[in-house]
């Protein structure tokens, strides 16, 4: 071997043994997310995170018990606007529209799909806000809601589209109708693929925090009803990371723990499950 | 990404031949009605996204007209708007994160496409795929706790020392700032290249690889010579998808950039992007040209990301065509 | 001049000889030399136990019905089998009298040229494509020329000569599997794979490799595998019949079509099977 050829195949090992190492620096990037949260979340999340309402600025002590409460009322809300327009809008596309139609539909979803959140959180506000000239819950779910749309628009058109002709055929072959065939026989087929990714896109929604900030806006205490602003986890996060006080890092570790764990075991689930023999859709 | 199913002229699921009354009676009639309002609702959502962001800048758009864009001035108390240190600071910030994260993901996406073996590559990508749904708070959470005072006590002064010279690594370091910003993006963006670019890369036909084995190049060359230039187009879309998402990022940069609006060399400067601004001050906005600025703001940031998440996903079919085979470039 | 510098090896090949003693298979020298070769992927063996010889400067073909190994044979010559991680050699692969596994596989497949069955040019000029093997090599003269050789050697020259700074992709299929043999011929190899090179292509390219692959062997050592008898009937001196994995019969040509020995031979190529 000749030296020219050594150095080829040392500079061939070495750039294959540095794309190992930029592998690892990007995975270890969740690794070392998940062990700050632990680290310094860890300790703090404990009942009184759960249950307690937030303190008044500079006193320790207290909880998030609003802010999950918050969250949790906004997802529901949101599902209420993303995942009904998603999912008819969805088997509209598989379904019954015409080519064209269909592709104008899946333009307008993907272009929702870029707009930045906090483009969608002005969005929001100018049409669930300033008519109403308050800060409402209702108007966070508004904003949650529009940026599930598209996820669930797309996935329930792919996994629509990809149960086989056969089965419809084998129900229309009865005398069933289209839609009690897509009814009865589709959707049913599909459920597991659109469910799963309705949940992905709740995970999704479940983190952001820039649509929130002019819409459900916050609140210190309990939010009764729908018209009220209310705190959500994500929102809780970043006023308390880039507050001065300690006390209020350290909930804002635990926050952050929690919420992600949510968001990762939500996405485990989901992705383990669609796995199986369907291809997930990257986010 | 979608595939739609092409069959035959007149087979597709969505055509019907039967007459409208048979249609109606069956109830098909209304079930497409009702499906198709639904669907119109998606279109109408973004059409009406589109023109509350243009009929609420109006104001701005009138008073700066084009000007707003490269005027260096943002002052609500003399109510001077200009938009140019917040382009300049969302540009610069995601020219950092792809400076940091296009070499890893590119590097990580070769060693999962061609090296690794399938298991361990499906692992990886699950964990990167997990990576991507890391809220940008969290981003944000571990940005100012971790990522600042590191900044503060190790970068900084790892960088100055030797280059402080050059007006990018010019001091003093608050911390936060472009570069910050520019790491904590990269995290955020680097799982998009990595997905996009590997499954692109999985794409190339089996025989550009061995033609090139054939003709005695190393693994590497193979790969660098080869199977990458022809994924190029490909991988290039992940880039621009990763920038529409850079660009686009609120929390995480509102977090850590410090949240000055300047112009500045210096990647330590603070600085300021139009999605934190918008963050920072919309529920502060008195006034209408204040509060409609920062619509023209959300407008043109939509613009940015319109522009370039469309070229992505062109770039992306492009290529994924070209390895199927068709396709002539 | 025997090719085998190793003494104490033996080679068994089944080799029936035709009338015409001279054109004794085991009189000419042999470039590369197969060895009791058995062939695994996992636990699956595809080959059983073949041996035969690549004589120099002439061209051997591989016949058989689908499946019967003969691509998977072909593969071994340059240890492209490699790249499939379950892939598993038994037996010796001998170039030029030296073991092919001792030698540095790079190395080796600068010497074993290969071409596929489809066409698979880089996305890149027709000038890189055939530039690319000499450049990585380290071939320090001028690139142009050998460019030029090998394109002439490929027959394809004259169709390219004014364009030579286009696609590769712009070539028709007859085109781009000529401009791939002429990129496999610019490293100067020693022997010349081919596997299918002319199935994907109409019948007025593949006449036209044909006629290549008759001039080519001047040049070097071929080894074909054809799913096309008359084709290998046409261009090739000696002709190894595969059946599952198993060599049935290695003749020179003329001999195996005409007096095949084994009836599973003449049961293939009068069109029974396969």
């Amino acid at each position: 071997m000749n030296a020219r050829l050594r150095w080829r195949k040392f500079v061939s090992n070495f750039m294959l043994g540095m794309t190992g190492v930029c592998a690892v620096v990007s995975v270890g990037v969740l690794f070392l997310i998940l062990g700050y949260l632990l680290y310094n979340g860890g300790t703090s999340v404990n009942w009184d995170f759960f249950t307690k309402l937030p303190k008044p600025v500079g006193e320790s002590g207290g909880g998030m018990a609003n802010a999950i409460v918050g969250s949790a009322k906004l997802l529901l809300a949101a599902s209420l606007v993303g995942v009904p327009i998603g999912f008819f809008g969805g088997i509209y596309l598989a379904e019954f529209s015409g080519s064209f139609t269909a592709s104008i539909v899946r333009y307008a979803a993907d272009l929702l799909n870029g707009v930045p959140s906090i483009v969608v959180g002005i969005f929001a506000y100018s049409i669930a806000v300033l008519p109403f000239k308050h800060f409402s819950t209702l108007a966070g779910a508004f904003a949650l809601g529009i940026m599930m749309i598209p996820i669930t628009l797309r996935s329930t058109e792919e996994f629509l589209k990809s149960i086989p002709r056969n089965l419809r055929e084998g129900a229309m072959a009865l005398g069933a109708s289209k839609w009690k065939t897509i009814a009865s026989v589709v959707v049913p087929a599909a459920y597991r693929g659109i469910l799963t990714s309705i949940l992905l896109a709740l995970a999704r929604v479940a983190g952001e925090t820039a649509p929130l900030l002019f819409t459900a806006f916050g609140n210190s205490r309990w939010s009764s009803g729908w018209s009220q602003p209310t705190s959500s986890l994500p929102v809780m996060i970043y006023n308390y990371a880039v507050s001065p006080y300690e006390d209020w890092h350290r909930q804002a570790w635990a926050a952050g723990l929690v919420l992600l764990g949510l968001i990762l075991i939500i996405n485990i689930v989901a992705r383990t499950i669609l796995s199986r023999g369907i291809a997930v859709p990257r986010s | 990404m979608a595939t739609s199913t092409t069959t035959l002229k007149g087979a597709r699921p969505s055509s019907d031949s039967r007459s409208f009354l048979s249609r109606l009676a069956s109830g098909d009639e209304l079930a497409r009605l009702i499906t198709m309002i639904f669907a119109a609702t998606v279109v109408l959502i973004t059409v009406m996204v589109v023109w509350e962001l243009w009929i609420n800048s109006a104001l701005p758009r009138h008073k700066f007209g084009l000007r707003f864009l490269i005027t260096d001035v943002w002052d609500p108390l003399a109510d001077q708007f200009g938009a140019l240190p917040f382009i300049y600071g969302t540009l610069v910030t995601s020219g950092v994160a792809l400076l940091i994260a296009v070499p890893l993901g590119i590097g990580a996406a070769i060693f999962l496409a061609e090296l690794a073996p399938p298991r361990i590559s499906d692992t990886l990508q699950f964990f990167i795929d997990l990576l991507a749904a890391v809220p940008s708070v969290i981003y944000g959470l571990l940005g100012f706790l971790v990522v600042v005072p590191m900044m503060r006590s190790v970068i900084f002064p790892a960088l100055n020392k030797p280059l402080g010279f050059l007006p990018i690594f010019k001091g003093p370091s608050y911390g936060v700032g472009f570069l910050t910003a520019g790491i904590v993006l990269a995290m955020m963006v680097i799982p998009y290249i990595i997905s996009v670019s590997r499954e692109v890369l999985l794409s190339v036909p089996r025989d550009q690889r061995e033609a090139a084995l054939a003709l005695g190049s190393t693994r590497w060359e193979s790969t660098w010579k080869v199977v990458v230039p022809f994924a190029k187009t490909g991988i290039f879309g992940s880039i621009f998808l990763a920038l529409a998402r850079a660009l686009g990022e609120t929390m995480a940069v509102t977090m850590v950039i410090g949240n000055t609006p300047k112009v500045a060399a210096s990647l330590f400067s603070p600085g300021y992007s139009i999605a934190a601004v918008i963050a920072n001050e919309f529920t502060e906005a008195t006034g209408d040209l204040y509060t409609q600025s920062l619509f023209e703001l959300g407008l043109v940031l939509f613009l940015m990301t319109f522009i370039l998440n469309g070229l992505a996903r062109l770039l992306i079919i492009v290529t994924t065509q070209r390895g199927s085979g068709m396709g002539n470039l | 001049m025997q090719g085998s510098s190793k003494p104490g090896l033996s080679v068994n090949i089944a080799m029936n000889t035709g009338p015409n003693k001279s054109e004794s298979h085991a009189a000419l020298p042999m470039r590369m030399t197969i060895s009791h070769v058995s062939f695994f992927y996992g636990m699956k063996q595809i080959l059983f136990d073949v041996s035969l010889g690549i004589a120099d400067k002439k061209v051997t073909a591989l016949i058989g019905p689908s499946g019967c190994g003969k691509s998977t044979l072909l593969r071994t010559l340059d240890r492209m089998h490699e790249t499939v991680t379950t892939a598993r050699l038994e037996g010796e692969v001998l170039l030029d009298g030296q073991n092919i596994m001792a030698q540095d596989v790079t190395q080796l497949r600068r010497r074993v040229g290969m071409v596929f069955q489809r066409p698979n040019p880089f996305p890149k000029s027709i000038f890189e494509n055939v530039a690319y093997g000499p450049r990585i090599n380290g071939f320090k003269g001028p690139i142009a020329e050998v460019v030029e050789k090998s394109l002439r050697n490929a027959a394809l020259w004259d169709e390219v000569k004014d364009h030579l700074h286009k696609s590769a992709y712009e070539l028709s299929g007859g085109q781009q599997q000529r401009l791939c043999i002429a990129r496999a011929l610019a490293v100067e190899p020693e022997v010349l794979l081919l596997d299918e090179p002319a199935s994907a292509l109409d019948p007025i390219s593949t006449a036209k490799i044909e006629e290549l692959l008759v001039e080519l062997k001047n040049l070097t050592t071929i080894a074909i595998v054809t799913h096309n008898m008359q084709q290998a009937a046409r261009i090739s001196d000696f002709t190894a019949f595969l059946l599952t994995g198993q060599l049935i019969e290695f003749s020179p040509t003329p001999h195996l079509f005409t007096t095949p020995t084994d009836p599973r031979t003449e049961a293939y190529i009068t069109g029974r099977f396969g």
